[in-house]
């Protein structure tokens, strides 16, 4: 579909052989016995290994570094100071707001900026001489006062994170969408809320990683790396390290985990090649769990919202206001991308007629943020719930009814919000009803009336939220007036081949596998196309030399992309096939059809060719093909995004740029014990539509993890700073992940509203559950807590934080500290 | 300040691993974790956070689960040692634990399986019939970061199941020869 294009009526999806059936994922069996691979894994003959030297300040002068001992240690090769650094490789890849003015470097050059930023690298022949030696690399510095708090940063002029940057506000702009003033001076109900959503990260359990091979004969430099390879944009990443691009390869790793921790951890990838051209020599770094949590460039959104609903006294609503500032640490080298995310969603699942989002993007010495599920829009779906749930009860509305009468239409698909950005089907009732069903909310909400005269706090909370999917490269510099480029290309290439006997094997030129399952995806829409089983497709990654374009997974793009992709490289094959079927039947081509795995006369079953028979003969019998054919039956692919349209100039409307609507209903009942502060979930129920599923047990899986972490996003998980900006949570004992006894047993429900936009309707859906759960969480400790006047405005709700909310609220009438 | 690893001191061990005695000359202070990955190249244990808590370089040593990263290498001396490299019966077979974490899509990314894995065989040698409660409370020993635990304790159910069914027609057999 061309962009802009007219949106068809939505088609049903045609009658499928694999996509809809739970299959058991092609990745598995190697992972189950401990043969996946994981960069951590590799090693090659003479390989060095490198560790960072990592800053104890939070803010400090670099007034010199002496590594002269740390040279002389037996096995240490070298050590590259930031200055040093400098001199071998320009600073990374960064789409922040003023790049030159916040200069993001692989290494520290003149001041630290957070507590682990890296100022010099030790390589070395073994990670343990690569550590032992950092303890000898004397670093002077002349600490600064450390800038923590972002309110306050945002007033400050004197102590800067950055001083070329003459602010520590790296971005402040107000869009206006509609007419705001007039629908909330028109309003008869004004709700309001103050809400802060501290920082977590995604924090998957392997760490980043990537070995460097730098080949002094050729010039080429070859990293082996688990971050998003993306042919689309290496060619950045060649030009830091000063390598031709024709001369630079990423190659994909497995990594286990990402949620986003590897979406652009350029850092990583540097290190690893710098050190390598550096020495002549393969060089590893792995992150360790510190220099992870620490130096990973991968903490997650830190919020302060001032929200405003605007609706009439019967709950309809009207107009949203939103100001938030962000805290993005001390750089940010995906700009405020994650706001374009949340803007995409804004107005949620709701008929809002206009809203106004103002986003202040504030840098202290903290680690920078990165991605983490749901990029941000995550968050905005928090806001705006919370809202809701406000409303509701200020109105005395059941919180379901409240969203009922609010919800888009079906009919009114393809839909666009006020941001200019289109939803492009859905059936929200339908969602709605499924998870009453399914929850059992009538019953529930009578035992909860039995389990409280008991004197039990126990709570129900609803939430129906949106999952945006597939992203158009236009959400990375809408923000600016004036962007560098205005890039409009979100692609995804990949090649299929069918060889002699028509076995088929697809390429793929982004993927790391990283517990996305890309690989059963891949391998089930080749089956959908070919008819042959998923187990027996070949797979193969393609690093970024010579690749096609393709930008990998992240918004949960990757099977959308895929499907396009691969229907695309499976329909070129198909009619070169086709064409030789057609000459041995010595038939019209438009008289041959595709059945079950071969070709067939329509009309004539019984004059048939298996498509291994065609496969032979257009590998191996050149004279026997049709004029103007070549031997051999492979094909590339290149999808672009079903469906982006331009910003307006003024911004006023932002286009279509993630158009691949999901939506979900989470209903989560919770017991407070008011004495701990301790929270259970007794029961969680999630119905989800996210379009067409392929596989429905793996999508399942993506929505129980993501619940998972959005539960210990709401209950347990923050990377905490204290006020001299020490990070106080930089291991697992502090920065506290769910066990299986804190993750309770999800009902799960699928509606299948397919898009129009997209090869079989599919959706994005990798991000969902994390989505919904803090807001189904926290609307079910308000309730819970009702007797109190809480209302959670704050997250993670930890023990200490409610048992101090439910003290202040004098054990009776009363609200959550703002 | 310890000298560093280049001129450290060796000592040696005997260890059994999947079957296998090896003797070795180990630096005293090498972790297990990093024996078995960098010494042997069994790196289907993985390092999470290198600190105990996460559970990605569990391995049976002696029968019973150890997280390597927090046990040095010399330390397993004369220890019998399974890594998940030892786990399955052939190339063609996986273990019916294994069989039934991939028929429930008990793993996404794959780095905590191999600590499940063992877990899981672990307990359901002393619990060959746990309740989904029990398998919980038992794999919580471990961290996973991406299935939100369901699927995996519905793999442990089906791996107890799995078991049971092969033991029962193993008693027959036994009966005949």
């Amino acid at each position: 579909m061309s962009r802009g294009a007219e949106i068809p009526k939505i088609q049903a999806p045609r009658d499928l052989k694999w996509i809809g059936r739970s299959t058991r994922r092609v990745e598995d069996p190697k992972y189950l016995r401990g043969l996946g691979r994981y960069v951590a894994d590799l090693e090659f003959p003479g390989m060095l290994h490198a560790a960072i030297v990592r800053s104890p300040h939070p803010h400090a002068r670099i007034l010199g570094i002496d590594a002269e001992a740390a040279r002389q240690i037996p096995g240490v090769v070298a050590v590259v100071t930031g200055a040093e650094a400098a001199e071998l490789v320009d600073p990374l890849p960064d789409s922040g707001p003023a790049p030159d003015r916040h200069v993001f470097r692989v290494l520290a050059l003149d001041k630290v900026r957070y507590v682990g930023e890296g100022v010099a690298l030790v390589i070395a022949e073994s990670r343990y001489i690569a550590e032992d030696a950092r303890d000898y690399v004397d670093v002077d510095y002349e600490p600064l006062d450390p800038i923590v708090d972002p309110i306050a940063a945002g007033q400050d002029t004197s102590n800067l994170v950055h001083d070329a940057l003459g602010s520590n506000v790296a971005y402040d702009r107000t869009f206006t969408f509609g007419d705001v003033e007039r629908h909330f001076a028109e309003a008869d109900i004004v709700v309001r809320d103050r809400l802060h959503w501290r920082r977590g990260a995604a924090m998957p359990l392997d760490n980043g990683g990537a070995v460097g091979i730098y080949d002094p004969a050729t010039g080429e430099l070859t990293i082996h790396a688990n971050s998003i390879s993306m042919t689309w944009f290496a060619f950045a990443l060649a030009a830091t390290l000063r390598i031709p691009s024709n001369k630079f390869d990423v190659i994909s790793y497995a990594s286990g985990g990402s949620f986003g921790a590897r979406f652009c951890n350029w850092r990583v990838l540097v290190t690893a090649g710098l050190a390598s051209k550096l020495t002549g020599r393969p060089v590893k770094y792995s992150e360790d769990r510190l220099d992870h949590i620490t130096n990973g460039d991968q903490h997650a959104s830190d919020r302060y919202y001032d929200v405003e609903l605007a609706l009439t006294r019967d709950g309809i609503f009207r107009s949203l206001k939103t100001d938030v500032i962000d805290d993005y640490g001390a750089y940010c080298h995906l700009g405020v991308g994650t706001h374009g995310n949340a803007m995409a969603q804004v107005t949620g699942a709701y008929r809002i007629e206009s809203t106004v989002y103002r986003v202040r993007a504030v840098l202290t010495n903290k680690t920078q943020q990165g991605a983490y599920r749901g990029f941000g829009a995550e968050v905005a779906n928090w806001a705006i719930e919370r809202l809701v749930d406000k409303a509701a009860r200020q109105l005395d509305i059941d919180p379901a009814e409240i969203r009922r009468k609010n919800f888009i239409q079906p009919e009114q698909f393809p839909y666009h919000i006020p941001t200019g950005n289109m939803y492009d089907s859905g059936d929200y009732e339908r969602v709605l009803d499924h998870a009453l069903e399914l929850f059992g909310y009538d019953h529930w909400r009578a035992e909860q009336a039995r389990m409280r005269a008991d004197g039990r706090r126990v709570g129900i909370g609803l939430v129906s939220c949106q999952e945006r999917s597939v992203y158009s490269a236009t959400e990375f510099w809408f923000w600016y007036d004036d962007p560098a480029v205005q890039t409009t290309s979100t692609p995804e290439g990949v090649k299929l081949t069918a060889d002699a006997l028509g076995n088929l094997t697809v390429t793929l030129h982004s993927t790391p596998f990283w517990g996305n399952s890309s690989d059963t995806m891949a391998a089930m829409l080749v089956a959908e196309e070919f008819d042959v089983d998923p187990a027996t497709v070949g797979i193969e990654y393609h690093g970024t030399k010579g690749g096609l374009p393709a930008a990998g997974p992240g918004g949960s793009r990757l099977t959308v992309m895929y499907a396009g992709a691969i229907r695309g490289a499976a329909t070129k094959i198909k009619d070169k096939a086709r064409r030789i079927a057609a000459q041995q039947f010595e038939a019209d081509p438009e008289d041959v059809e595709w059945v079950d795995g071969g070709f067939q006369v329509r009309g004539t079953p019984d004059v048939r060719k298996e498509f291994g028979e065609i496969a032979m003969a257009a590998h191996l019998f050149a004279t026997e093909l049709p004029e103007g054919l070549q031997s051999g039956l492979e094909a590339s692919h290149v999808y672009d995004h079903p469906y982006t349209t331009m910003p307006s100039k003024d911004r006023t409307d932002l286009g279509v740029f993630y158009p691949c609507m999901g939506h979900a209903c989470h209903i989560a009942m919770v017991e407070v014990d008011v004495e701990t502060g301790g929270v259970k979930v007794l029961r969680y129920a999630a119905v989800h539509d996210a379009g067409t599923m392929v596989n429905p047990r793996s999508l399942e899986g993506q929505i129980i993890g993501g619940t998972a972490q959005g539960i210990a996003t709401a209950l347990l998980e923050e990377l905490v700073y204290d006020d001299q900006g020490q990070l106080l949570s930089s291991s697992f004992t502090d920065f506290l992940m769910p066990t299986a006894m804190e993750v309770p047993e999800l009902d799960i429900g699928h509606e299948e509203t397919p898009s129009p936009i997209t090869e079989y309707g599919i959706k994005g859906g990798g991000e969902a559950g994390r989505m919904m759960a803090p807001g189904a969480m926290s609307a079910a400790i308000d309730d819970a807590l009702v007797d109190y006047g809480i209302h959670v405005a704050e997250l993670p709700a930890t023990p200490e934080r409610i048992v101090r909310w439910i003290g202040e609220a004098g054990g009776g009438a009363g609200s959550a500290p703002r | 300040m310890t000298a560093s690893a280049s001129n450290a001191q060796t000592l040696p061990i005997t260890v059994t691993v999947n079957g296998r005695a090896y003797e070795l000359a180990l630096e005293p202070r090498k972790l297990l974790a990093d024996v078995l990955r960098q010494d042997l190249g069994l790196t289907g244990l993985n390092i999470g956070c290198a600190h105990g808590v996460c559970g990605s370089c569990t391995i049976l040593l002696d029968g019973e689960t150890v997280r390597s990263c927090t046990l040095f290498g010399v330390q397993a001396d004369g220890a019998e040692i399974t890594t998940i490299e030892g786990v399955a019966p052939s190339f063609e077979e996986l273990h019916p634990v294994q069989e039934a974490f991939w028929a429930q899509q008990g793993l996404q990314c794959g780095y905590c399986t191999p600590g499940m894995v063992l877990r899981t065989i672990e307990l359901l040698r002393e619990n060959p019939d746990p309740t989904r409660e029990q398998a919980r409370e038992a794999i919580a020993s471990n961290l996973c970061r991406c299935t939100g635990y369901q699927f995996i304790v519905d793999a442990v159910i089906d791996a107890a199941a799995r078991l049971r069914s092969a033991a029962q027609q193993e008693e027959p057999d036994e009966s005949r020869s």
